[in-house]
C-alpha cells in the first residue's frame, strides 16, 4: 500500500505541472480562441531565464524565480502585442500557424542564445524523502504540488475577486459587450497571454530538475497538458487543473502496476486519452457542451 | 433646455451599405427621447454611431464636447448603451454583471449601488449569484438596464427593450425608465419598434426612414397626427 500512495503523490506532482501548463493553454484558448502550440517553448525559454539568473548572475533561487515570473509575464504580453494581435482578427487558423511559427522561432532562439547543451537545473527543494505513516514522500514532489497549488489559487483569486480579473473573464466570453462597459479588450487579451506565460514558467521551472534543461524539454509535457485540457474541457480552468491531476496520477499508477506500459508508453496513453475524450465527451469533464444556434 | 446629446448630419455605413444618411437629433438634458421607425430604418445604427461601435462621420456632441473613438471611450464619457437582445454576460453571475457595469468608475460606492439596484429590481438581492444566462428574458433585460445604471451614466441608450418580451414585462421596464427619468433626472434615448409604448414614455421622438429623419416632434404631436401615425407608426 505504501507504494501505491507514493505513486499517487508522485503522480500528483507531475499532474500539477500538467495542470499548470494546461491552465495556460485554457487561458489563451479563452482569450484568443486557439491552442497555443508555442506554450511549451515559452515555458522552456522562461526556464533558461531562471537558469541564467541563478548560474550567471548569482541570484539565489527564489528571488530568481519571482523575477523569472515577472519577465515571463512581460514576455507573454509582448508576444501577444507583436505577433498575435496583428493576425487576431483573421481566421483562427492564421493564429494557430503563427503559434507554430513561434514554437520554431523560440526553439531556435534558445539554441542560439544558450547553445543546445543539456544543462542541469537545481531543484529548490531538498532531495530525499520524509515519512508519513510508512509512506516515503519526496520533498521535491510535495514542493512541486505546493507551488502548483499556490499558483492556481492565486490565479483563481485574481479572476474571482479583482476588477481586472472580472474584466478579463468578460472580455473572453463577450468582447463586444465588454467594450460597451468600457473594458479595453485588447489589453485584457494581452494580460491573458502574460498570465499564461507565467503559468508556463512555473511548469517549466518545476519540470527542469527532473528532465534537465534543453530547448525541447517541454514538448512531451505539452502533449500531457493538451490531454489534461481536453480531459477537463478546453474552456474550463478548473477542468484543466483537475484533468492534469487525474492524468498525472493515472499515468503514474499505470506505469507502476501495468507492466507493459512502463515509462515508455506514457505518451501514447496521453494521446489515447485525447482521442477517447474527443470521441465520447468532446466537451470534457467540466466543459459546457456547445449548442450552436442555427 | 440645453442638449446633452447632439447629432449633426451623422452618417454611418456597414461596408458598402449606408445605414445613416445624415441625421440630426437633439436629446435635451433630463428628457426621454424616442427613435422610431421600421426595420432597417437606421434606429439601431443611430445608437451604435453614438457609442462608436460603427464607423461614422458627422458631429456627435455629448455636453458640447465631440465624441471620438470607440465604445470604451464612450463608456468612459458616461454613455451606457444597452444593445438589442439583452446585453448581459450570460456566463457571469448577476452581481458580476453589475460589477462590470461600474467598470469605468473609480469611487468606492459600487457595493452600495448594487444594493440600490435591488430597490428597482427586488429579485436581484436574492439571486446575485445566479448565472445571467439562466434568467428569464425579462429579467435579463432588467439586468442589462441595471448594469447600465451601475455606470452612473449621463445618457442611457436602450435598443428595443421590448423585443420578445411579454407586454406586462415591457410595461414594467418602461415604468422603471420613466421613474429613473423623473426621480433621478436621467437622460434617456430609446429606440423602439413599438411606437405606442415608446411615445408614452418619451417627451419627443424622431421617426427614421431609410437612414434619414422623416418626422420629428413632441410625443403628443406625433400621436395626434393621424397621417404620421398611419404612414410611419402603424397603429
Amino acid at each position: 500500500m505504501a507504494l501505491f500512495w507514493q505513486q499517487v503523490v508522485s503522480g500528483l506532482a507531475s499532474g500539477g505541472i500538467y495542470g499548470a501548463l494546461a491552465l495556460a493553454l485554457v487561458l489563451i484558448h479563452r482569450a484568443t480562441g486557439v491552442i497555443n502550440f508555442a506554450q511549451g517553448e515559452m515555458a522552456a525559454f522562461s526556464t533558461y531565464v531562471l537558469w541564467t539568473l541563478t548560474a550567471n548572475h548569482g541570484l539565489s533561487y527564489w528571488p530568481a524565480f519571482v523575477l523569472t515570473l515577472a519577465l515571463s509575464f512581460a514576455g507573454g504580453v509582448a508576444i501577444h502585442q507583436v505577433v498575435i494581435r496583428p493576425v487576431e482578427r483573421g481566421s483562427q487558423i492564421r493564429v494557430v500557424i503563427v503559434t507554430i511559427g513561434l514554437l520554431l522561432l523560440l526553439n531556435g532562439l534558445m539554441t542560439w542564445i544558450w547553445s543546445g547543451e543539456i544543462r542541469p537545473v537545481a531543484s529548490p527543494f531538498p532531495s530525499g524523502t520524509f515519512d508519513i505513516g510508512g509512506v516515503a514522500l519526496a520533498y521535491g514532489d510535495v514542493g512541486t504540488i505546493a507551488v502548483c497549488l499556490a499558483a492556481v489559487i492565486v490565479l483563481w483569486a485574481f479572476f474571482q475577486f479583482t476588477k481586472v480579473g472580472l474584466a478579463l473573464r468578460a472580455s473572453a466570453v463577450n468582447p463586444a459587450e465588454a467594450r460597451l462597459v468600457g473594458v479595453r479588450v485588447p489589453w485584457m487579451l494581452g494580460l491573458g497571454w502574460g498570465l499564461a506565460a507565467m503559468l508556463g514558467a512555473v511548469a517549466g521551472v518545476l519540470t527542469a530538475p527532473t528532465t534537465l534543461l534543453t530547448p525541447s524539454m517541454m514538448q512531451a509535457i505539452l502533449i500531457y497538458a493538451f490531454a489534461a485540457a481536453v480531459l477537463g474541457g478546453i474552456d474550463s480552468p478548473i477542468g484543466a487543473v483537475v484533468g492534469g491531476l487525474i492524468l498525472g496520477v493515472g499515468l503514474s499508477l499505470l506505469a507502476t502496476y501495468v507492466d507493459f506500459v512502463g515509462t515508455e508508453l506514457q505518451l501514447p496513453v496521453a494521446l489515447l486519452v485525447i482521442l477517447i475524450v474527443l470521441l465520447v465527451k468532446p466537451a470534457g469533464l467540466f466543459g459546457k457542451t456547445q449548442v450552436k444556434k442555427v | 433646455m440645453t442638449a446633452l446629446l447632439e447629432l449633426r448630419d451623422v452618417e454611418a455605413r456597414y461596408g458598402p451599405v449606408q445605414a445613416l444618411r445624415g441625421i440630426s437629433i437633439s436629446v435635451p438634458e433630463g428628457s426621454v427621447v424616442a427613435v422610431l421607425g421600421a426595420n432597417g430604418a437606421g434606429k439601431t445604427t443611430t445608437l451604435r454611431a453614438v457609442s462608436g461601435t460603427v464607423r461614422r462621420s458627422g458631429a456627435i456632441l455629448l455636453g458640447g464636447k465631440p465624441l471620438r473613438g470607440g465604445p470604451e471611450s464612450a463608456a468612459k464619457s458616461g454613455i451606457a448603451h444597452v444593445p438589442e437582445g439583452r446585453g448581459t454576460f450570460t456566463e457571469l453571475s448577476v452581481v458580476e454583471n453589475l460589477r462590470l457595469g461600474a467598470y469605468t468608475r473609480r469611487d468606492r460606492s459600487v457595493k452600495a449601488d448594487i444594493e440600490r439596484m435591488s430597490t428597482y429590481f427586488p429579485w436581484i438581492s436574492e439571486r446575485g449569484e445566479q448565472r445571467a444566462g439562466t434568467l428569464s428574458g425579462g429579467e435579463q433585460q432588467m439586468l442589462a438596464l441595471a448594469r447600465a445604471l451601475m455606470g452612473r451614466p449621463r445618457l442611457l441608450m436602450l435598443d428595443e427593450p421590448s423585443l420578445g418580451l411579454a407586454p406586462l414585462v415591457v410595461r414594467e421596464i418602461f415604468r422603471i425608465v420613466r421613474e429613473l427619468n423623473e426621480k433621478e433626472g436621467l437622460t434617456v434615448l430609446v429606440v423602439e419598434q413599438d411606437a405606442r409604448i415608446a411615445l408614452n414614455a418619451a417627451s419627443s421622438a424622431y421617426v427614421l426612414e431609410v437612414g434619414k429623419v422623416a418626422v420629428s416632434g413632441s410625443s403628443a404631436e406625433l400621436r395626434d397626427d393621424e397621417a404620421v401615425r398611419r404612414s410611419y407608426l402603424g397603429y
